[in-house]
């Protein structure tokens, strides 16, 4: 693999890779945002630290071809990429404090850095600085996202370009350019003191439900999950939720992720297609998942400070807590998401809303809703719009436009599971 | 790291140009992160100049004609963006204008 290539992050379709390829694929999963957090603190230098990053990856993959697969390869890789960055900056005579500082890669306190297998973070670890630091407010939103994307979770330039529905070069560009302002006007590598948490966390909280709504509904590839990114989003909500444990809006997000997550099992059937809430054989939920979510979220409603992040974690639960769909309290759902509605409005948060009232009023209550969006042409162009109209266009035994709703959603979807689901509802239609 | 703090504001803000800084000047001259400064004459005291082809041309007023006008800037030196922030957020004019903090090119 040429320098500046990104190893595989997913075994491509239909042929089995070798074990060592595997192997790399997986650590690049479990360690990217590890590496490069921690050489961005080593060096200061960001895009040195990518580069590095992805250097280590590729010797990973000769190195271990011929040796095995070490038995820490996250050590293994942060050994390698910090051997290629004190080259580098030999060859580009760096001060000599600095080079002193990579070679002897010491924690600021002085602890010689050696990880461990299992250790757990220090809180901050080096990844909490780096999605503060990415997701700081001189930095423009969408800059943020797209940094803790490529930096954080390993996302390629295209992957983070496709999901933001720009250009490759544009998006190459928006993550040079914050890279560039990050170094020039010293936006410091940290978490920010105490007093500046309150302002700083939003950003945070924000970036870490993208990341995890990639991970649970891909935007690219094949499968509708990457798990690997999900599971990531939930990590960095726990350092975050220990860190700042009177922050409700952060257990909230926490919360959410976890009644999400909770479903991952029963949302893909055995060819991978997407199963759709009612539908999911609610034993495969993972019930400990539901229990320390709940938890999570009763904690944070106490605190008597509500967010948007709670509330969705509250809808969340009452699918969860639900035995079987029929038991679904859709009236505190409906109230649920008005009350989203009214902390952040928006036409997707309008769009759940009149599914509830659908479910709760009846299909015409809620088909007079989606209607009034539709007219509105907000979310022109999304598939769940249709999807949802066809529902309740089905029980309503209107199913020749139920039909068409179907074959219109089936044209926006974006990914083939997607489309397959929407395929079965049409035919059971006909 | 060295930024310039360059104060911004419309006409509205002319109202303002005598007010002082309310001790900020001193407060940050005492903390050892203000290096220098001032005060600037209103943009219908400004002259523009370029050199083209040799010949100085002048014209009258600022180099740009938009709503908001440079009143003033300060030098400041400090550890990082974030400190830069706190003591742009401090200045007085900072709640009727705007302030654009600049890092200077380091050597």
């Amino acid at each position: 693999m040429r320098p500046g290539a990104t190893p595989p992050r997913t075994p491509t379709a239909g042929t089995v890779p070798p074990p060592v390829e595997a192997a790399v694929a997986e650590a690049f999963r479990e360690e990217w945002g590890q590496l490069v957090a921690t050489l961005i603190r080593w060096t200061g230098d960001w895009d040195l630290a990518e580069e590095c990053a992805q250097d280590a990856f590729a010797l990973a993959l000769r190195a271990w071809r011929r040796d095995g697969v070490p038995r820490r390869p996250g050590a293994w890789l942060t050994t390698a990429a910090r051997n290629r960055a004190v080259d580098r900056l030999r060859r580009e005579a760096a001060g000599a404090a600095k080079l002193r500082e990579v070679a002897g890669a010491m924690r600021e306190d002085g602890v010689p850095y050696a990880p461990e297998p299992g250790d757990e973070p220090d809180v901050p670890d080096d990844r909490l600085r780096l999605i503060f630091t990415c997701c700081h407010p001189a930095l423009a939103p969408e800059a943020r996202v797209a940094l803790t994307l490529r930096t954080l979770a390993g996302l390629t330039t295209a992957e983070i370009a496709r999901a933001f529905l720009v250009g490759e070069q544009a998006m190459a560009k928006r993550l040079a350019r914050a890279k560039h302002k990050i170094r020039h006007a010293a936006i410091p590598y940290r978490v920010p003191p105490a007093h500046l948490l309150p302002e700083r966390l939003p950003a945070v909280l924000a970036v870490l439900y993208l990341l995890f709504n990639e991970g649970y509904s891909a935007t690219s590839g094949a499968g509708p999950m990457r798990p690997g990114l999900a599971a990531e989003a939930i990590r960095l909500g726990r350092v975050l939720v220990r860190l700042m444990p009177d922050e409700p809006e952060a257990a909230g997000l926490l919360a959410l992720m976890l009644l999400h997550d909770s479903r991952r099992a029963a949302r893909q059937d055995e060819t991978g297609d997407l199963v759709v809430l009612e539908e999911q054989d609610r034993t495969r939920w993972d019930a400990a998942r539901i229990a320390e979510g709940v938890a999570l979220l009763d904690g944070a409603l106490l605190r008597g400070r509500p967010g948007p992040y709670q509330v969705q974690a509250a809808i969340a639960a009452c699918h969860a807590t639900a035995a079987r769909p029929e038991d679904t309290d859709w009236a505190q759902i409906a109230i649920l998401y008005a009350r989203l509605k009214g902390l952040v409005p928006s036409p997707v948060v309008e769009l759940n809303r009149a599914v509830a009232v659908g479910m709760s009023a009846g299909p015409a209550a809620g088909l007079a809703l989606l209607d009034a969006l539709r007219e509105w042409g907000a979310l022109a162009g999304y598939h769940l719009l249709p999807a949802a109209r066809a529902d309740l266009l089905r029980r309503l035994g209107r199913t020749a436009e139920a039909g068409d709703a179907y074959r219109e959603a089936m044209g926006l979807a974006a990914t083939a599971a997607e489309r397959r689901h929407l395929a079965r509802r049409l035919a059971a239609l006909e | 790291m060295k930024y310039v703090l360059l104060i911004c504001g419309d006409e509205s803000a002319a109202e303002h140009a005598d007010d002082g800084c309310g001790g900020w000047s001193e407060t940050m001259l005492e903390r050892g992160v203000l290096k220098g400064g001032a005060g600037l004459r209103p943009p219908d005291d400004a002259t523009t100049l370029r050199v083209r082809g040799g010949e100085v041309l002048l014209s009258d007023g600022p180099f740009a004609e938009t709503k908001e006008q440079i009143g003033g800037f300060c030098l400041i030196e400090c550890a990082d963006l974030d400190e830069a922030i706190e003591i742009a957020a401090a200045h007085p004019a900072a709640a009727y204008g705007t302030i654009e903090i600049r890092p200077l090119v380091s050597p």
